[in-house]
């Protein structure tokens, strides 16, 4: 088992950070630059950029808040929203992302997963799903930013993503997002149970026992946070002391 | 006269990455794919992340390979990260038998998919792991890892690691499920890094900076 990886997700709208509940009602938190250098300084061991609009209005400024944010920032650098082609990613990658999260653009063309790992690493292409519960003991993958339904079950789709060359899972339950009453552990644990790649569990994050019950119960291999972070509930580096202090493997800074 | 590093562009790895955090260190640093600049260089940084064949044919393409090699036998500093250390050696099984440039004796082999105590491990092996030192190396001084203390984490993420035919090769590994993942290679000023030093935050700036040092 590897160390376990804390992340801080941003969500991006234009020029702002935002932050919503169940990826809705988005609300303006902030310079996007300004708190992912926070992040950074405090130890987060990765970033997440989620960019909430592009995948609706086509392209943006996405480009250029990556450019911003890479120059000194130097820990792993995720972007997602809106990546359409080989050539979108290459052009996030050649602003300072080191992969790109896709939801979207597989759901509607499956193969793209195939062509972005073929072409930059599986490692490169981290697979994004937004789940929401079916009320059928299942979940369904939601499209564009959880407003879209896909009608694909999560577990056959991390399935068919993993054997087409997905490096990582970003999973996000719309559910939990936003609400900060913890992580749909369920989820992330059928999820962990059929792939073999690793998992980043999102959305729900409101205190640190939820990160240890989706570690533990949830066998999480990173967690994403955002919420907790942005509303200076608590800092990374708090979290990481509560992690070291539980006996669970992460990075000592 | 600030210092100057050329990083080889062969269309894969995040350049940008490795160029930034070298402009942090306050290093010159031109991104290339002319034989001329690398004939040239004071200091080479072949970077990479991808699939060895990829990034063997993109070599390929602009007739790198000889140049490459070349400079290797300079003796000048030369750091290859993750795929741009695997490349350094004879061969890698990714996908099929592929032949490398040759510069260090070994080989590209897969991470083991079960720890030693037969648990499944993911693959790739991405994540912060701390760094181990063999105990036929005395100590890190004078290498790339000076200053920098046993157990410091650095960011890994790879499917594939190098297996140096001369053990003494490897200065400093990770382990993984058991398993001891060769993390730095040397041999005189040619060094590989299996992690990522440009994303590896202020610890693995500081490899950067003991590189433009050697």
């Amino acid at each position: 088992m590897s160390n376990i990886r804390l992340i801080a997700r941003l969500d991006i709208k234009g020029p702002n950070l935002i932050k919503g509940i169940h990826l809705e009602g988005l609300r303006v938190i902030g310079d996007p630059y300004e708190h992912a250098k926070l992040y950074y300084q405090d130890g987060a061991d990765e970033l997440i950029y989620m960019d909430a609009v592009a995948s609706l209005y086509g392209r943006n400024s996405l480009i250029e808040i990556i450019r911003h944010t890479a120059y000194d920032i130097f820990v792993p650098l995720t972007v997602g929203g809106g990546i359409r082609s080989v050539d979108d990613v290459r052009n996030i990658l050649r602003a300072g992302a080191d992969k790109v999260a896709i939801n979207t653009a597989a759901v509607r063309r499956p193969g793209l997963i195939s062509e972005v790992s073929n072409s930059f690493g599986s490692q490169c292409m981290v697979l994004s799903i937004e789940a929401k519960r079916d009320g059928r003991g299942g979940w369904e993958a939601f499209a564009d930013n959880g407003r879209e339904h896909t009608g694909m079950d999560v577990i056959e789709w991390v399935k068919r993503g993993e054997e087409l060359g997905a490096g990582e899972i970003f999973l996000t339950s719309v559910d939990q997002e936003g609400t900060g009453k913890g992580f749909d552990v369920e989820l992330v644990k059928t999820v962990e149970d059929t792939v073999s790649i690793p998992v980043i569990a999102s959305g729900g994050m409101g205190e640190a026992a939820h990160l240890l019950e989706v570690v533990r119960e949830g066998k999480a291999d990173a967690v994403a946070m955002a919420g907790i972070l942005h509303y200076k509930r608590m800092s990374v580096s708090e979290i990481r002391n509560i992690v070291l202090a539980e006996n669970i493997k992460v990075r000592e800074i | 006269m600030k210092s100057n590093v050329t990083i080889i562009d062969y269309g894969l790895g995040n350049l940008f990455s490795i160029k930034r955090a070298f402009e942090h260190c306050n290093v010159d640093a031109k991104i290339t794919q002319s034989h001329d600049d690398i004939g040239k260089a004071d200091r080479l940084v072949l970077p990479g992340v991808g699939a060895f064949s990829a990034g063997i044919i993109g070599l390929k393409e602009l007739h790198l390979i000889e140049p490459i090699k070349e400079y290797a036998l300079t003796g000048r500093p030369f750091l290859g990260i993750c795929l741009g250390m695997q490349m350094m050696m004879e061969a890698s099984e990714e996908f099929g038998k592929h032949r490398g440039l040759g510069i260090i004796r070994g080989t590209v082999v897969p991470v083991p998919s079960k720890g030693a105590g037969s648990e499944k491990l993911k693959i790739p092996h991405v994540g912060w792991n701390s760094l181990c030192k063999p105990g036929y190396v005395d100590s890190w001084d004078k290498t790339i890892l000076q200053g920098i203390s046993l157990g410091t984490y650095m960011y890994f993420v790879h499917s594939y690691y190098v297996e140096p035919s001369d053990k003494n090769n490897c200065v400093a590994f990770a382990d993984y499920g058991g398993h001891r993942l060769p993390a730095v290679i040397a041999m005189g000023y040619i060094y590989g890094c299996q992690f990522h030093p440009e994303r590896s935050a202020a610890k693995g700036l500081h490899i950067l900076e003991n590189f433009m040092k050697i």
